[in-house]
């Protein structure tokens, strides 16, 4: 602020009480619509910046390589030297990259079930009832979601120690519903807690047993949440690469592939698939919001100070 | 007035007192499989992890597996302090200036998007999210691409004379921050935005209308308000990036060493078990105090909120 700025300001703003009696200068709006305006152009471009890595992976995947015909495992370059669909024809060549794929697909695919189920299940429980040990669990799921995931993965590996027990696909599997769990949990209670009893209540008092009252009540209703859970356990799972490389022991998931290819050279697969991940999620997410989109107008609730109170 | 009749009914009473004991047991159930979960792969690992960190090697058998004894040994804290005190050092002040940039540049994004974008709202915070739909490791993986002394960025200023030849970013500590903040942006941004986005426009409007400056308006009305974003940001911007290792070892080089690459090397490479253990419960430590310390201000649903 310059001080040329704070002369032009109103007298009238320092006494407040002669508002009352003045005429009330007009407020600078055109200053404030010049300032948003080049918030707007910041916020855009932060957006491209932000997708510069996302534009690189899709173009790379793309790129033709002279060294592909006789290389096993052609490595990408940083020229661009002209458009190529061979990747994508060939993405599953090279195998090891395909395993990890798979494998992580399986991971995530597995890993996400369970740990919807039982985070739901927690959401539940912390909704609808007053237990004693809640306190207690929330401050467990509170931790595993702030703790940085190095010490999650070192400390669950420090168990595989002291047990003696072999790493693998297992127990990827088993640090993947770890760390998913309160992530869903919180997910769904999001849901949970903007829904009222009554509706419930009214089932039950139409003589629905409790299991009833939740397959054809609870379960539509908080069913937007566990869908947004499940996502988010997904995308959580398919792209660890911390937690995973603790407990993986010889077996590879994507992440892991990738990284540990960085310092030999990255064939172009990996952008393949890394675009095709990026594409489903991509489609799923927007199906997802459009179909929220399309529910809200039924469940809108009441806005303003009634929804507030 | 109905549910005194009901209750009255020797039927109803009695189907409320198998109830009332379904109910007390109920969320037990409910929390069982996931809180068991929880408990043997998480809470209990931590225990482990603590009891190896007091062990030390049986000198016959050296670093392999079982070779350990343990012996309620806290040398190897002491130790472990005063190997790696630099890269404990260079993880925060890296963290710290990361974060202090994710919010200088994510705030006026969350204005923005709060308070300007209208129905586009949504638009915008998902196209700052698409960039988790890429792997982790292939965003670090591009910046590496575009840092490279040969990348595109550099080898064009350098040939456009804007930067001398032989200027590079990769092995410095700029490389590394800059790929950490790239991966943090959106974390800081979403609960800047949750925060801002709650504010009552009507208070915004009370202080405009009472002749406060653009500036005012901002130092104080919108930001004391959005101070509970701005700790979450802080909470999920700054604690992973203190443990962050993939971008230290992607972008950066031996004089950039993170306490992450220590762990993970003593982890998995070193199989210095105890040492490793001792370092990541020195990080957890001094997370721990921050993280909980946040909760007791601001109690832990909120943070969940944001997340």
């Amino acid at each position: 602020m310059s001080t040329e700025q704070v002369a032009t300001t109103p007298e009238a703003a320092r006494h407040p009480e002669r508002l009352l009696t003045a005429e009330r200068p007009p407020i600078r709006r055109p200053k404030i619509r010049w300032f948003v305006g080049s918030l707007n152009v910041y916020v855009k471009l932060l957006i491209v910046y932000l997708l510069v890595p996302v534009a690189i992976m899709i173009v790379y995947s793309f790129n033709k390589n002279p060294a592909a015909a006789t290389a096993t495992a052609p490595k990408v370059s940083f020229q661009w030297q002209g458009a190529t669909l061979d990747w994508w024809r060939q993405w599953n060549a090279v195998p090891d990259l395909t395993t990890a794929l798979w494998n992580s697909l399986i991971v995530a695919a597995i890993s996400s079930v369970i740990a919807t189920i039982f985070g739901t299940l927690i959401a539940l429980a912390l909704v609808r009832y007053r237990f004693r040990g809640s306190g207690a669990l929330e401050m467990v799921m509170f931790l595993n979601i702030a703790a940085p995931e190095i010490v999650l993965g070192a400390s669950l590996l420090s168990f595989l120690v002291v047990l003696n027990v072999a790493r693998g696909l297992l127990t990827i599997l088993v640090a993947h519903v770890m760390f998913n769990i309160a992530f869903v949990a919180v997910t769904v209670r999001a849901r949970l807690a903007g829904f009222t009893r009554e509706l419930e209540e009214a089932a039950q008092d139409l003589y629905a047993d409790p299991w009833e009252t939740f397959r054809r009540v609870t379960l539509p209703l908080i069913w937007p949440g566990i869908l947004a859970g499940f996502l988010l356990a997904f995308a959580l799972s398919i792209d660890d690469f911390v937690t995973t490389n603790f407990v993986a022991g010889q077996t590879i998931t994507f992440p892991l592939w990738v990284y540990g290819a960085v310092k030999v050279g990255i064939p172009p697969q990996v952008f393949v698939m890394g675009t095709s991940i990026f594409t489903v999620g991509v489609i799923v997410a927007i199906a997802n919001i459009v179909s929220a989109r399309r529910r809200s107008p039924r469940h809108k609730r009441p806005s303003g100070t009634l929804a507030r109170a | 007035m109905e549910q005194h009749l009901r209750a009255d009914h020797p039927v109803v009473a009695a189907a409320e007192g198998r109830t009332r004991l379904g109910r007390r047991l109920a969320p037990y159930g409910l929390i069982g499989p996931g809180g068991l979960w929880l408990f043997v792969f998480f809470v209990v690992p931590m225990f482990a992890m603590l009891m190896l960190s007091l062990e030390t090697p049986i000198p016959t058998k050296g670093f392999v597996q079982g070779g350990y004894r343990f012996t309620f040994h806290f040398a190897e804290y002491a130790q472990a302090f005063t190997q790696y005190h630099v890269q404990f050092a260079r993880s925060l002040l890296y963290a710290a200036v990361v974060t202090a940039v994710c919010l200088l540049v994510g705030y006026p994004a969350a204005y923005w998007i709060a308070f300007h974008a209208g129905e586009r709202k949504t638009t915008y915070l998902f196209l700052l999210l698409l960039p988790f739909f890429v792997s982790f490791v292939i965003r670090s993986l591009a910046w590496q691409f575009l840092l490279a002394d040969q990348g595109i960025v550099l080898h064009t200023l350098e040939r456009l004379h804007v930067l001398p030849f032989g200027f590079h970013i990769m092995g410095t500590p700029w490389a590394v921050m800059a790929g950490i903040a790239y991966n943090s942006l959106a974390f800081m941004v979403l609960p800047l935005y949750v925060s801002i986005e709650k504010i009552d426009r009507q208070v915004v409007e009370a202080a405009r209308d009472l002749y406060a400056t653009g500036w005012q308006v901002f130092t104080r009305v919108i930001f004391p308000l959005s101070i509970p974003g701005i700790f979450a940001g802080f909470l999920l911007t700054f604690v992973p990036a203190v443990g962050d290792y993939v971008n230290a070892a992607i972008l950066g080089g031996p004089s950039t060493t993170m306490i992450g690459n220590v762990i993970q090397f003593q982890f998995l490479q070193g199989q210095d078990y105890p040492m490793a253990s001792a370092l990541s419960f020195i990080l957890m430590g001094i997370l721990l105090i921050g993280i909980l310390a946040y909760a007791r201000v601001l109690g832990t649903r909120q943070i969940e909120e944001y997340v």
